[in-house]
């Protein structure tokens, strides 16, 4: 992100058969900026996209283009030629593929020599040169999709929007053109704005992730702090599934990532219970700092740098898989969380990339002892109890402690351990069950 | 049996050597038309594209009207515009009927409503969000209609086929307006109806060959278009 506004919606209506669809009290929108807009069918994603666009009339409200207001100082037109759109269905014209690139410069009059240079820059920037001369009828989804990409980068937009441009893609193909679209998005330094469905999708390209709600933008923030911190139940019912944690790979090895995830220093968001844990976790744990590799046999580890550790916090060593540092009782004591924790993703990844680490709460169990017996679980983190919600036939717990994280619960689980809001309990998850996104 | 043999014999010879009349008759139905299509074109694909593209109170209607046009029977198109160009009539001042360009406007009216009918399906097959993604490509109106058009082309070229290829074997109309005058309003279709009823069956036989010939020809070019323009 950098400099100041490029978009701005006010008081946004629009309304269809007398029903209000879409209901936007303010968005701002940074340059450079890449804002993804989630929510279910339905929502108004593409309504919003839209609007902004001024594709749609607006019942109400105003949109300004680097302050200019659209319709009163800039007209429509001068404005959509700053914009470009990418839809689900790549919509190309019968005509060969450089003819569909070359679209947008033709209609604003461009001259040939200038177009014929963009056109095969953008062809080979999206890998499709040696498509050029093909009729755009005869391409697959993903070569038709890469056409309207180009197409779409041809006019240097100012603002690219892209309504679920890789829905109907076939998984392969979509990732491929994730990968690129997000390398072109940096280096071109273009605004975005991009609905979709897939979590996965948003978080891999966006800044900012919006929650859109029965035509309202319920939450918006960066990814983590939607993902993890849900504003109400409509957001949480969309995104709550998984909790989300940024880290950076520091190794990878045989399958699997070590996540150095980097947590907000500073008091928890959540209200922590005062309690007196420091017996059980004291003298268990072995400290390490942020920049060691981890040991072989401790998986998932916390580290304390710039944390004051009470003595007895930093002591033994455990033995075993799924292995921790048990020093967080300064955490547990209701301070502060540790500055890094590693923990242990399977999955592809490099070494210094930039990751997002998923974790469902029906993959994290919850255990008595601290630290836990030997367990096949590569990850294992002392946490506290802080919320206990009914959820159908079982029980969703807020955990908080080195990783805010969440479980599910049986009733019958939840009766045998006995657990309580404030206990502080071992929460695991295979390094397997850690879905690994990466970042940009 | 032997009457059509050697009508088409008699037909054949008349072809070979270009008779004059035949020649004639030939050059007079393309002008006429060709004419008559060229004005339904521009007619039916301007308001087939307006109504395809905007939604107003009663389109239903008259999306009904311009469907139920496309049968418009001849005959009732030729008596409507004789009674509007009778010397009593509207239209009785412009003194064209028993002209070409009464043809041409009977002919024009027959066509408008098939060219309208199959452009408006043409437009309305086309996705919807096309129209988005050419405003958002930075189009006028104007251009984003022009674009459609041409994306609609291979469709359109189909309601060229049937406009042409119901005016030019159109008869009802033709008669009733032109009035088959020799040399001036005679047309394929009425010189046909005329040389049958006298008995002169060479004659009609050559006139209909013609009229085979044409409709075919017309419809192989076009549909050699079609056909190349299609994805493999």
């Amino acid at each position: 992100m950098n400099g100041g506004s490029i978009l701005e919606g006010r008081d946004i209506q629009v309304r269809r058969g007398g029903r209000l669809i879409l209901d936007v009290a303010s968005l701002n929108i940074a340059a450079g900026e890449v804002l993804s807009v989630i929510g279910p069918n339905g929502a108004g994603k593409t309504t919003l996209l839209q609007a902004l666009s001024v594709l749609l009339r607006l019942n109400r409200g105003e949109i300004r283009f680097r302050g200019a207001r659209i319709g009163v100082d800039i007209t429509p037109l001068d404005y959509r030629r700053q914009l470009a759109m990418v839809f689900q269905e790549a919509l190309l014209f019968d005509a060969t593929v450089t003819a569909n690139v070359a679209a947008g410069l033709r209609l604003r009059g461009t001259d040939a020599g200038e177009a014929k240079r963009i056109v095969a820059a953008k062809l080979e920037q999206f890998g499709i040169s040696s498509l050029h001369d093909r009729s755009a009828k005869t391409l697959s989804g993903g070569e038709a999709q890469r056409t309207s990409l180009a197409r779409a980068f041809a006019i240097g937009p100012q603002i690219l929007f892209l309504d679920e441009p890789f829905a109907a893609l076939d998984p392969p193909t979509r990732e491929s053109l994730i990968e690129d679209l997000s390398r072109i998005l940096r280096e071109s330094g273009a605004t975005a704005i991009m609905a979709t469905h897939d979590q996965g999708e948003a978080l891999r390209l966006s800044d900012r992730i919006a929650v859109m709600h029965e035509g309202r933008i319920a939450q918006i923030g960066p990814p983590v702090e939607v993902m993890n911190h849900p504003v109400d139940e409509s957001v949480a019912a969309f995104v709550g599934v998984e909790m989300i944690l940024a880290g950076r790979v520091v190794q990878y090895e045989r399958g699997t990532a070590t996540v150095a995830i980097t947590n907000d220093v500073g008091p928890p968001k959540l209200s922590y219970p005062r309690g007196n844990p420091g017996e059980i976790l004291s003298g268990t744990g072995r400290e390490r700092t942020a920049g060691e590799a981890p040991g072989e046999r401790s998986s998932a580890s916390l580290s304390s740098d710039g944390m004051e550790m009470p003595p007895e916090a930093t002591g033994g060593r455990i033995d075993g898989e799924g292995s921790c540092v048990w020093e967080d009782a300064a955490v547990m004591g209701g301070r502060r969380r540790p500055a890094t924790v590693f923990l242990e993703a399977a999955g592809e990844a490099k070494a210094g990339e930039e990751v997002f680490c998923c974790i469902r709460p029906e993959h994290v169990t919850l255990a008595r002892e601290l630290p836990p017996g030997r367990t096949s679980a590569r990850n294992s983190f002392p946490a506290i109890i802080n919320r206990i919600i009914p959820a159908g036939p079982f029980y969703k717990l807020y955990l908080d402690g080195s990783l805010p994280l969440s479980a599910y619960i049986t009733a019958q689980s939840l009766e045998e351990l006995d657990l309580r809001i404030g206990m502080t309990v071992t929460a695991s998850f295979k390094a397997t069950s850690v879905h690994l996104i990466r970042r940009g | 049996m032997e009457i059509i043999l050697a009508g088409i014999k008699q037909a054949l010879s008349l072809l070979i050597s270009f008779d004059p009349e035949v020649l004639a008759i030939t050059w007079l139905s393309l002008k006429v038309s060709g004419t008559a299509t060229l004005i339904s074109l521009f007619i039916g694909i301007g308001i087939g594209t307006a109504v395809a593209l905007s939604s107003f109170p009663g389109r239903q209607i008259v999306v009904s009207v311009i469907n139920t046009g496309m049968a418009l029977p001849p005959v009732v198109v030729g008596l409507f515009v004789t009674i509007f160009l009778w010397r009593n009539g509207p239209f009785g001042y412009l003194e064209i009927l028993y002209t070409p360009a009464a043809i041409i406007i009977a002919q024009a009216i027959i066509a408008t409503p098939i060219v309208m009918g199959i452009t408006l399906a043409a437009m309305q097959q086309l996705p919807r969000k096309l129209r988005l993604q050419i405003l958002a490509l930075g189009a006028t109106r104007f251009q984003m209609v022009w674009l459609l058009i041409k994306e609609a082309r291979l469709s359109l070229m189909a309601a060229v086929m049937a406009g042409f290829g119901g005016v030019i074997s159109e008869v009802g109309a033709s008669i009733m307006v032109g009035g088959n005058i020799k040399g001036y309003t005679r047309v394929l279709t009425t010189a046909t109806v005329m040389e049958t009823s006298r008995g002169n069956f060479d004659l009609a036989i050559a006139l209909g060959v013609i009229l085979l010939l044409f409709a075919f020809v017309i419809n192989l070019v076009l549909t050699r278009i079609q056909q190349r323009e299609r994805p493999q």
